[in-house]
């Protein structure tokens, strides 16, 4: 995260004065701050979950790719990565007072950002289709080389069920909110694009790119330690 | 107005009176620091209550006094943490239980117990096991080790005079034990909200003379093995 | 959001314009953080009403089983009370709901929820909360919530019945207790909830850290600000693991996930873990704020310096840091493995160190006091006395072998209701009859004040001690029919004793519910101080002050909270205000304050 102590700034980007020194930081972004710790707690509660649930019944869990994707999700991880970097160059583009670089980065971060829950979408939907839901009754995913031998009409059609309900069941809880914190900071970027359109955000006062920079860089955060633990582990 | 009593019923089992003792300790003392404090409490309010023309004293506290009353409750609680620790893993863990115990497997389903026998080879899963409903009964002079198995939801094993409870966990084998010390007939009841019939869910544990036993369980056998009938004289 | 940029400068004019806002912005979707306090409090009292009507009804199914419900028993449908007589399932849909009801639509909102944004802001001399307008959503969030919870009375299988703490897998699959809709409704309820209290507590931690008054260093806070800031932390971190649950519950209710379902090998203990890891922070969520205000009250009614002022702010944050590594003493009985009881024997008792330090320093404050018997010094002595016995009767279930027999019984419910109601109730009560003037401008009556406080001390004694006497009898807690049992059947002329005891200390509730309406508009016109305070929010004129809170500006800060009989001063109370140069003049005058104007 870029500091923006050498940044040159407004009265808007500090505190203010008049109060005792507390943390040195404007409401709002002390604000966000607290705001992500109890999102931390939030996602240690299900990722805490999928590691308990994954120790207890190791059967119920499958190797890396044997059901899901990891090339595709690799690829995706790459691109979220990016749009921090889109994002970061946003939120630098404006302390410079940049306007044109603020609203050409946000675009770039929104339209990857929004590509990541595309691909995640489609990664949803094949392995749905590949049986891999996270409905214990209807859980009956084979591996994706035994459905594609099946789909081909080989042998593999009865290939055995790998895994279980439990590795469905927490994939889709940890992803799928993963999922809706990215596509909500979507929205939110695309209001503050809004906003840089109609030339809300200056060089003395951008506080809306930087709040919504640090809730980018967290989700951004969150999936890296996702992708390595339901994806490579 | 008996029912007002801080006195236990005398217990029927070999940890009872270890656990009553326990809780007499903790009787004594907590019973010593609710009356002095809330004596000295109204006795300051008494003594300081508001009087025209005195004034408060002054006082920001004294650090000498405060250390005193920090160390004094921490001494007594860890003493009674202390006290605790054995007796907690005499009862609680399974490696406690004593090798020469009966082995009774209880099945807790919404709303009964279903007491499993092991017959007379004294082994659980064979032919000879026997089942019967909401009945423990057991003899004297030896433990019973109870395997607990639920086939629903939670379910507490509760023998109030055996100062017993273990809840019951679907999905979790749960062991414990117990000897008792009289012979009886003694409720069990479930301490853990279970559903509609909660209040229902209660049977008994009988407790018989070592000879009896024999007799109680050579009853229940569904068909005695034909012994090979005696030439008639 | 930009109210940090209300510096003092723009006071007057913001007044001027505030003034003409509509009624709706006034009263209903107001960013006034007093107003919202007063929305909590009106919202969260009903609920408190609530709560204890369904514990009414309990309480009638326990004293006079199979009995019809007098008076209103022909209201009840078939499928909760047909004639008056209560099911088993709306029994336990009823002990469910009390619970629900009173954790966190009554006190948890009584405590953080108006105390958080009435005396944050007055205390520490801001002119509002941090983010005025996420303040407002955060009190228009719970409002729907308490409406799903509500709602869930009405719908198909009546309202959720598997006990406050949910337990997996009786709350996982309607199968087992034949309630579907309603827990489904319980689980969001309490989601959106969530929302509302995680965005209470950003904002007061943001307040507080960063909109403190010049001279209000940390150590110079009044100690109910301490008490809510460190309870908005625990707010923060420890109901989004409660989310994460509800969510996976949820799903397991609906979409039939497995999480804590055992037959598709989930872990129903899980479930335990994830509430009660939130569920032990929350226990001191429901107390911590009641200690705060406790100490307020009693400081200035004996009129002395709290003791040991260090001591307890220390001693918050150490039952506050603790409450994080003891949850596991709610499941000694569970199946959890023995040897994790006994780490978690050790840690809780601990917890008895801080909760003495702060009863003796309490003691300590009135020790050689001047002490006023006003109706909220009454509820604060009240809450002493009572957290005593709650604390200690919290030992003997903390000793996990004493733990075995007296878990899930009404030991336990004794306990539990001598913190939360000994504690926590008498707190709020303390709270506001101690803040209404503030709040309203008038005084409530104290002839009715000590009227309610006695028969509600003496009531509730008669109702929750003799519970501690029931559960050593072996009487368990959540059963609709204890009679079912040969041994407890003896118990029945306790039980009724109790019922007869909850419905006195229900009936006197009405006194302070008369006390409270009647004051809000005939009580006597309130001083601009009239408890003689040091703290800030007595010396902002108006009651409640007008939007900015302090119209001189923002105000200075000389001195801790509570130089009550300092000797610098010949009245016996020295506000924060008044500047070093000032303190040696003969009295400080409390009516009209010379401090209104901030000088």
């Amino acid at each position: 995260m870029t500091s923006h102590a050498h940044a040159v700034h407004g009265d808007m980007m500090v505190p203010d004065q008049t109060f005792e020194p507390g943390m040195r930081i404007y409401n709002m972004k002390l604000g966000m701050w607290v705001f992500l710790l109890s999102e931390v707690m939030f996602f240690t509660s299900l990722i805490g979950t999928y590691i308990i649930l994954r120790f207890a019944h190791p059967d119920h869990f499958a190797d890396p790719g044997v059901v899901l994707n990891v090339t595709l999700t690799a690829f995706n991880t790459f691109f979220l990565i990016c749009s921090s970097v889109t994002m970061v160059k946003a939120f630098a583009a404006i302390q410079k007072g940049d306007q044109k670089g603020l609203k050409l980065w946000l675009l770039a971060t929104i339209v990857i950002g929004a590509a990541f829950v595309g691909i995640q979408a489609v990664e949803y939907a094949t392995l749905a289709e590949e049986g891999f839901v996270p409905a214990a009754a209807e859980y009956h995913a084979v591996g994706r080389a035994a459905h594609e031998a099946g789909a081909a009409g080989a042998a593999g059609a009865e290939a055995p069920i790998v895994g279980g309900p439990l590795y469905g069941a927490t994939f889709y809880t940890m992803t799928g909110f993963h999922g809706a914190h990215v596509s909500i900071g979507v929205l939110c970027l695309i209001f503050v694009l809004i906003r840089a359109m109609r030339g809300s955000y200056t060089a003395a006062d951008h506080r809306g790119v930087e709040l919504i920079g640090l809730y980018w860089h967290f989700v951004d955060l969150v999936w890296i330690i996702l992708f390595t633990i339901v994806y490579l582990i | 107005m008996e029912n007002w009593s801080w006195l236990l019923d005398q217990s029927a089992s070999t940890v009872g009176p270890e656990i009553d003792r326990l809780y007499y300790w903790i009787l004594w003392i907590t019973g010593i620091v609710f009356v002095a404090t809330e004596v000295t409490l109204v006795w300051f309010l008494v003594k300081y209550r508001h009087r025209e023309g005195r004034k408060a004293e002054y006082i920001h506290g004294n650090t000498k006094v405060e250390i005193v009353w920090t160390a004094v409750p921490a001494v007594i609680v860890l003493w009674i943490a202390l006290a605790s620790r054995s007796l907690w893993a005499e009862i609680k863990d399974p490696a406690h239980i004593p090798p020469n115990s009966m082995r009774v497997l209880v099945t807790a389903k919404q709303f009964e117990w279903n007491v499993t026998y092991p017959g007379p080879d004294e082994e659980l899963g064979t032919g000879d096991d026997f089942t019967v409903r909401n009945r423990l009964d057991i003899p004297m002079g030896r433990p019973t080790a109870l395997l607990l198995q639920s086939e629903d939801v939670i379910h507490s094993f509760f023998v109030p005079l055996f100062r017993l409870k273990q809840d019951v966990v679907p999905g979790m084998d749960t062991h414990m034990w117990f000897e008792p010390t009289r012979t009886g007939v003694f409720p069990i009841g479930c301490a853990e909200l279970c559903g509609i019939g909660h209040t229902r869910m209660r049977g008994t544990l009988t407790v018989h003379a070592a000879a009896d036993y024999q007799t109680w369980v050579n009853e229940q056998l569904p068909a005695p093995p034909a012994p090979p009938a005696p030439p008639a004289p | 959001m930009a109210t940090t940029a209300a510096t003092s400068g723009h006071h007057d004019t913001d007044t001027e314009h505030h003034h003409k806002l509509g009624f709706i912005r006034t009263y209903i979707f107001s960013t006034d953080h007093k107003m919202i306090a007063k929305q909590f409090l009106i919202v969260s009292l009903l609920f408190l009403l609530l709560g204890g009507l369904l514990a009414g009804l309990v309480r009638w199914q326990l004293g006079f089983p199979g009995q019809p419900i007098p008076f209103i028993g022909g209201l009840f449908s078939d499928t909760t009370a047909p004639g008056g007589i209560v099911l088993p399932e709306f029994y336990n849909a009823l002990v469910t709901m009390h619970a629900t009801f009173m954790i966190f639509f009554a006190i948890m909102p009584l405590l953080v929820g108006v105390w958080g944004n009435f005396l944050i802001p007055l205390q520490i001399g801001a002119p509002d909360m941090a983010f005025p307008r996420l303040n407002t959503a955060s009190f228009w969030i719970s409002v729907p919530a308490g409406f799903l919870m509500l709602a869930s009375f009405f719908v198909d299988g009546g309202a959720a019945g598997a006990g406050w703490t949910a337990y997996a897998p009786l709350s996982a699959n309607s199968e087992y207790s034949g309630v579907h809709m309603g827990q489904i409704l319980w689980l969001v309820s309490l989601t959106i909830l969530g929302f509302s209290s995680i965005t209470g507590a950003v904002n007061y931690v943001t307040t507080v850290i960063n909109m403190r008054a010049p001279g209000m260093t940390w150590f110079r806070l009044p100690l109910p600000v301490w008490a809510l800031f460190i309870t908005s932390w625990l707010l923060l971190l420890a109901i989004p693991i409660l989310t994460g649950g509800l969510i996976m519950l949820l799903f397991d209710q609906t979409i039939g996930t497995g999480f804590f379902n055992a037959p598709t090998d989930g872990e129903p203990l899980l479930w335990q873990h994830i509430f009660w890891y939130f569920g032990h922070p929350e226990v001191y969520i429901l107390i911590l704020p009641a200690m705060g205000l406790v100490s307020e009250v009693i400081s200035n009614r004996s009129r002395k310096p709290i003791f040991g002022y260090h001591a307890m702010v220390i001693a918050i944050a150490s039952i506050a840091f603790l409450g994080w590594v003891v949850w596991g003493h709610h499941m000694f009985q569970s199946g959890m493995n023995p040897l994790l009881g006994t780490t978690f024997m050790i840690s809780t008792i601990v917890i008895a160190v801080p909760s003495a330090i702060k009863t003796f320093n309490w003691m300590g404050t009135l020790w050689r006091g001047d002490i006023h018997f006003d109706a909220p010094m009454l509820h604060a002595l009240a809450f002493v006395s009572m957290f005593v016995i709650g604390g200690l009767s919290g030992i003997f279930m903390a000793s996990a072998p004493v733990d075995i027999y007296i878990h899930d019984t009404y030991f336990i419910v004794a306990h539990l209701h001598y913190v939360l109601f000994g504690g926590s109730l008498f707190g709020i009560f303390a709270g506001i009859t101690f803040w209404f003037p503030k709040m309203f401008g008038r005084m409530m009556s104290p002839t009715l004040g000590k009227i309610h406080f006695w028969l509600t001390f003496v009531a509730y004694n008669a109702v929750f001690f003799p519970m501690h006497n029931l559960g050593l009898k072996g009487h368990m807690r959540r059963i609709y029919d204890p009679n079912q049992y040969e041994f407890l059947q003896p118990l029945q002329g306790l039980n009724t004793f109790i019922t007869i005891a909850a419905f006195v200390l229900i009936s006197s509730q009405l006194i302070f519910a008369v006390n409270f309406f009647w004051s809000m508009y005939a009580g006597e016109k309130a001083v601009q101080n009239p408890w003689k305070s040091n703290t800030l929010e007595w010396t902002a004129a108006g009651h409640p002050p007008g939007h900015g809170n302090f119209p001189g500006g923002t105000p200075r800060v000389h001195r801790g909270p509570y130089e009550y009989s300092s000797p610098k001063s010949t009245d016996d109370f020295l506000p924060q205000i008044v500047p070093p140069d000032r303190v040696l003049r003969p009295a400080v005058p409390h009516e009209p304050s010379p401090l209104v104007t901030g000088d």
